[in-house]
């Protein structure tokens, strides 16, 4: 078993490695990274519910929704979140994620399982439905284009410092998100998935650990959408759409849900691999179809599952050679 | 709440006229029922009796149909379980009911953290509550269970999870636990086991246990009551039950 400093180490110095290789590289692959970080954030949050609370929510992509949506209205319409106030935007981007949260928690934490996966995925759906159809405040089905990113001290327009904001905004919040998941609050929600009944009567409600766990999940929802409009330079309905709430859960599922950093590496997996295959086969949605399908029947906990199974493994063979030695020594 | 209420001559659980039906079937019928500090008492009966449903109501997992249960002479029929808890009620289950796929110590530390109000706090790593690590360690050390604090539950033993569940139980520090058959599924061996660890149990503390096994019953429960389709048939020492021609007559069948 590797111990969990090890493990911090590790990705520690993955993430030190990127944000000293990514800048070296070509604007196309500081952009997908700074897409691939954005959205990240996006798909953390979501593994707090999956893979930490086992709530399976199929309607993330609205939280990203009212963060992208939000600062993409105040900048064209207001001028607002260009300059210094861009950390207003972001102020305002969390809380956004979070109040609608609030809202749509109170319907949907009353259920579970699938019940639960099926309000959220109508929740989801009934802000697609807005950004869609209010033509006067959304852009309709053109969305909203952003001319230009924000300017205080530093100029965002200039990628490689952008991709760095991104980048601090990720690891802050990769770093809360660590601390809450071990905090004694983190570990009621692991509770809550593996036994919620017991739950109850070891004295927690149950009900508001999961409400509160889904209001912070739509802050940091919220979040990477301010980050995701700027980075995209576009907001449409496309962003709130159901497939992107899907793309969230396969990308926790592909890393490995209930790791934090497997839905990181499913992120950057899945947005290169879109990039990458787009370019060569006019097929590449089913490539991507066939990887979530053998993640899935295979490898069940992900990625970050690879190396415990290994260790498994190697376990089960050599409990299977001492066991043939001690046959041949028996005969 | 005051020591009077707590100590004094005061009831710790008290049912009254309890009933639950579902639909046509009347599970548990006007049972009423009075455990007092330190007592010792236990339910039997047969398969179908309403045992389970009796504590689920209890414990407020299902709503009553009619009736009262108190806690401290407080009318707790309507409160949630976790608020009951609070109160100083806990229980097991017939059906382990631990959380398979974290550690030994972990599943005793979410039981601790159950009735405090830390357990909200986000901001700071559980590691870093040294007194309930303490308290958890005490707990399995009582238990003899130190050395596999670091096992994941689902690979532990039916007699272990068994005896898990009850230092979870404990771990809440209750005035009253609601044991659901500890020994269910036990071999005979695991069975003594199981008894000798009630019996350490701190005997201020009241125990109302459900239990199919009849040396556990006859060795723990000072009172026993025999719940038959939902009704209380007989309430008496275990003696006077072991002797009791009708008791017999439900176990046996001899009509």
């Amino acid at each position: 078993m590797v111990s969990q400093t090890t493990k911090i180490m590790i990705v520690v110095a993955a993430l030190a490695a990127l944000a000293i290789i990514v800048p070296n590289t070509n604007s196309f692959v500081i952009l997908l990274a700074t897409r691939a970080l954005a959205f990240a954030i996006l798909v953390m949050s979501l593994d707090i519910l999956l893979g930490y609370t086992g709530l399976a929510s199929l309607g993330q992509a609205a939280y990203l929704g009212v963060g992208a949506y939000m600062t993409a209205i105040l900048a064209t319409k207001y001028q607002f979140g260009l300059g210094y106030d861009f950390w207003l935007v972001v102020v305002f981007g969390i809380l956004g994620g979070a109040a609608l949260a609030a809202v749509f928690g109170l319907l949907a934490i009353r259920a579970s399982g699938t019940y639960f996966l099926m309000i959220t995925l109508a929740l989801g759906q009934c802000v697609w439905g807005l950004a869609y159809r209010w033509n006067s405040l959304t852009g309709g089905d053109n969305g909203i284009n952003l001319r230009q990113r924000p300017k205080f001290g530093i100029d965002l327009a200039n990628e490689v410092t952008f991709f760095y904001l991104v980048f601090a905004f990720f690891a802050v919040s990769l770093l809360a998100m660590y601390v809450l998941v071990r905090s004694p609050f983190g570990r009621s929600l692991t509770g809550i998935r593996e036994q919620e009944l017991r739950m109850k009567i070891l004295g927690y409600n149950t009900w508001l650990h999961k409400y509160i766990a889904f209001i912070i999940a739509g802050g940091f929802g919220g979040l990477s959408g301010v980050l995701w409009a700027h980075t995209a330079g576009i907001v449409s309905p496309e962003n709130v759409v159901l497939t992107t709430s899907v793309d969230a859960l396969l990308m926790a599922v592909l890393g490995g849900a209930g790791t934090l950093v497997g839905g990181v590496i499913g992120s950057f997996i899945v947005f290169g691999l879109r990039e990458y295959l787009s370019t060569l086969v006019p097929w590449w949605q089913y490539v991507l179809g066939g990887v979530y399908v053998l993640t899935i029947l295979y490898l069940p906990s992900g990625l970050m599952g690879i190396p415990e199974r290994i260790r498994q493994r190697r376990l089960a063979s050599s409990n299977k050679a001492a066991d043939s030695k001690k046959l041949a020594a028996a005969s | 709440m005051s020591d009077a209420q707590t100590s004094g001559r005061q009831p710790v659980l008290e049912l009254k006229g309890l009933s639950k039906s579902f639909g046509g079937l009347h599970a548990v019928r006007s049972v009423d029922l009075k455990i007092m500090p330190g007592d010792r008492k236990a339910i039997i009966g047969p398969n179908g009796a309403g045992k389970t449903t009796l504590f689920n109501l209890i414990t407020g997992i299902f709503p009553s149909t009619s009736g009262q249960v108190l806690l401290f002479g407080r009318d707790v029929t309507t409160w949630p379980s976790h608020r009951r808890t609070a109160m100083g009620m806990a229980r097991t289950f017939q059906i382990t009911s631990l959380f398979p796929r974290l550690t030994v110590l972990d599943n005793v530390l979410l039981a601790i953290k159950g009735l405090r109000p830390s357990k909200f706090v986000m901001w700071r790593f559980l590691s870093s509550y040294r007194e309930v690590y303490d308290k958890a360690h005490g707990l399995l050390e009582q238990a003899s269970f130190m050395d596999r604090k670091d096992t994941e539950v689902r690979y532990l033993s039916h007699g272990e999870k068994r005896q898990l569940e009850i230092i979870l139980g404990l771990a809440s520090d209750p005035k009253i636990l609601l044991l659901d058959e500890p020994a269910a599924g036990l071999s005979s061996g695991e069975s003594v086991e199981m008894t000798k660890f009630l019996q350490r149990i701190d005997p201020n503390l009241a125990i109302l246990l459900i239990e199919h096994d009849m040396d556990v019953v006859f060795d723990v429960a000072q009172q026993i009551s025999v719940l038959h389709f939902g009704e209380v048939l007989e309430t008496g020492t275990p003696k006077q039950i072991h002797d009791s021609k009708r008791v017999q007559e439900i176990y046996l069948g001899t009509d």
